[in-house]
């Protein structure tokens, strides 16, 4: 009995830490430039697929994951240069259809460049499922946990310690203020990108031990992670990381005590059912504008 | 200081400044009254390169700064407290005021103290998010943050706007101060009265030209301006 509900809590908060970084990728680019970027999910692939054949090319794992990583903030930077900003001042529904046509152009790309398998690496600390209190966890979902919360520590740190990271949420409050006090506020949004670009590489290093990758496990990772960021509340870096352990959990629950047929429905299915009750979501704050 | 000819902007396709001249000379002030509409908030928003323009060029100090980007002014020494405060609500007082000094490269630690030193109210509220304040508190954080990056020129746009007569005595206050520190100063204000009393010279502008312009004692005494401005 406690063994199961720690196996599906480790689980679920596994996967959860990776919708959590999805959904922080969203929040940062988000609050940048009012984008709902629907390519954050192929960051992701990105970070996954790169460093799987960095690897087999021979290069050692943390190079090729710093291979990952850059090659997915040339992507994010690209995405943002060449779809982005080229539409400045169009609507955010626009915005958000040019981010899925960036999405499907970069699948289709690593499609292209890769191939169509599904791929693994291999455990960070080696494979041999560790076994607490008779639940039996794999060593990367530590790497995994670890990982994300120094991520959305560094995160933390840049945003609350730094003048670049008020500029860029100084840019969210007020990108007309922000102008005038001298921010550079394209290179803000810029940066945005690039930052998120990282994040989203980054949970793909550290996730696809675990879960395998393949050039189309950005969409279902994006349409996942949006659904933590809404339910966390739309703009919150909070939300967006309870937002995601909460999925996770959830997901792992439902597939562990009901039925794995429909895990992926649950998600969603807890999405509709906070907005029903919380139309801003869990850390949302109210839209009323004080005029 | 500051050299603005033949300048024009629209909005969309409608024209709201016709062709303006106007010039601003170091430790000026200048102020710049208008009905509504008449285009000065177009204006301080093309100086400060944040409002697009169809024709005509701005110099600061004789260097031509018409294409310069908005980041790129400011760092140059033109700096606007903008209509309606516009501060960074969700940001506490102090990175308001950090933020300020954005474009500098020393810390600002000095002068954030002589910010507080001006309007002691903020050091109160220093870990305050700014939208919390009162207009007149907002419209002192809104200076505050101006007069952290250093301006050679400050443009004001409406700095007394809907606030009760004590604070704008004080705001009035402030801007005599950094006239005497040295600061240029082009103030743009609905209180006609005050802000040619505070001017050395002034602009009139009516729908999107320059009506009058001359020394501001002149014109206060001026019998077309009395009645079309001053209310006299």
């Amino acid at each position: 009995m406690l063994a199961s509900f720690l196996q599906f809590s480790m689980s679920g908060l596994t996967v959860g830490a990776i919708y959590a970084l999805v959904a922080l990728g969203f929040t940062i680019i988000y609050n940048a430039s009012d984008v709902v970027n629907f390519a954050q999910g192929e960051f992701v692939m990105i970070g996954g697929m790169v460093s799987v054949f960095a690897l087999a090319a021979g290069l050692p794992l943390p190079v090729a994951g710093l291979v990952a990583v850059i090659a997915a903030m040339l992507v994010g930077v690209a995405l943002h240069r060449l779809a982005i900003e080229p539409a400045r001042g169009a609507s955010p529904v626009v915005l958000i259809i040019i981010t899925i046509g960036g999405a499907f152009a970069i699948r289709g790309l690593a499609q292209v460049l890769f191939d169509k398998q599904f791929h693994k690496l291999p455990g960070f600390s080696g494979e041999a499922p560790v076994n607490i209190l008779g639940a039996s966890i794999v060593p990367q979902a530590f790497w995994v946990i670890g990982g994300a919360a120094l991520i959305v520590l560094a995160v933390t740190l840049f945003f609350e310690r730094t003048l670049l990271g008020k500029a860029v949420l100084a840019t969210a409050a007020n990108r007309f203020a922000a102008k005038l006090v001298g921010i550079n506020t394209g290179f803000v949004t810029g940066l945005s990108f690039l930052l998120s670009a990282a994040i989203g590489a980054l949970a793909g290093i550290l996730v696809t031990p675990i879960t395998l990758t393949s050039y189309d496990v950005g969409t279902l990772l994006a349409l996942k992670g949006f659904a933590a960021l809404v339910l966390g509340g739309l703009g919150s870096a909070t939300g967006a990381v309870a937002g995601g352990l909460i999925l996770g959990l959830c997901e792992a629950f439902a597939a562990g005590y009901l039925t794995s047929t429909y895990k992926d429905a649950i998600a969603f299915l807890v999405m509709i059912g906070v907005l029903l009750v919380m139309p801003n979501g869990l850390f949302g704050r109210a839209q009323a504008e004080r005029v | 200081m500051l050299e603005v000819r033949g300048l024009r902007s629209s909005y969309g396709r409608i024209e709201v400044i016709h062709g303006v001249d106007l010039d601003v000379g170091t430790g000026e002030i200048v102020a710049l009254i208008g009905a509504n509409g008449a285009g000065k908030t177009t204006l301080l928003r093309a100086i400060s390169g944040v409002q697009p323009i169809s024709a005509g060029e701005i110099r600061l100090e004789g260097a031509a700064i018409t294409r310069d980007a908005a980041h790129r002014r400011v760092a140059g020494g033109i700096v606007q407290v903008p209509e309606g405060r516009q501060v960074f609500k969700p940001l506490s007082v102090e990175d308001n005021l950090r933020l300020g000094a954005y474009r500098r490269r020393k810390s600002p630690e000095a002068d954030v103290e002589r910010i507080y030193a001006m309007f002691p109210i903020l050091k109160e509220k220093r870990l305050q998010p700014a939208g919390g304040l009162s207009g007149g508190q907002q419209q002192m954080l809104a200076i505050g943050r101006a007069i952290m990056g250093d301006p050679k020129l400050l443009l004001l746009d409406e700095p007394s706007m809907g606030l009760a007569p004590v604070i704008v005595g004080q705001i009035f206050e402030v801007i005599r101060t950094l006239k005497a520190e040295g600061v240029t100063i082009l103030l743009v204000e609905q209180n006609a009265g005050a802000a040619l009393a505070i001017a050395d010279r002034a602009y009139v502008m009516e729908t999107g030209r320059m009506a009058m312009s001359g020394i501001a004692s002149v014109l206060a005494a001026d019998e077309n301006v009395r009645r079309a401005y001053l209310g006299i």
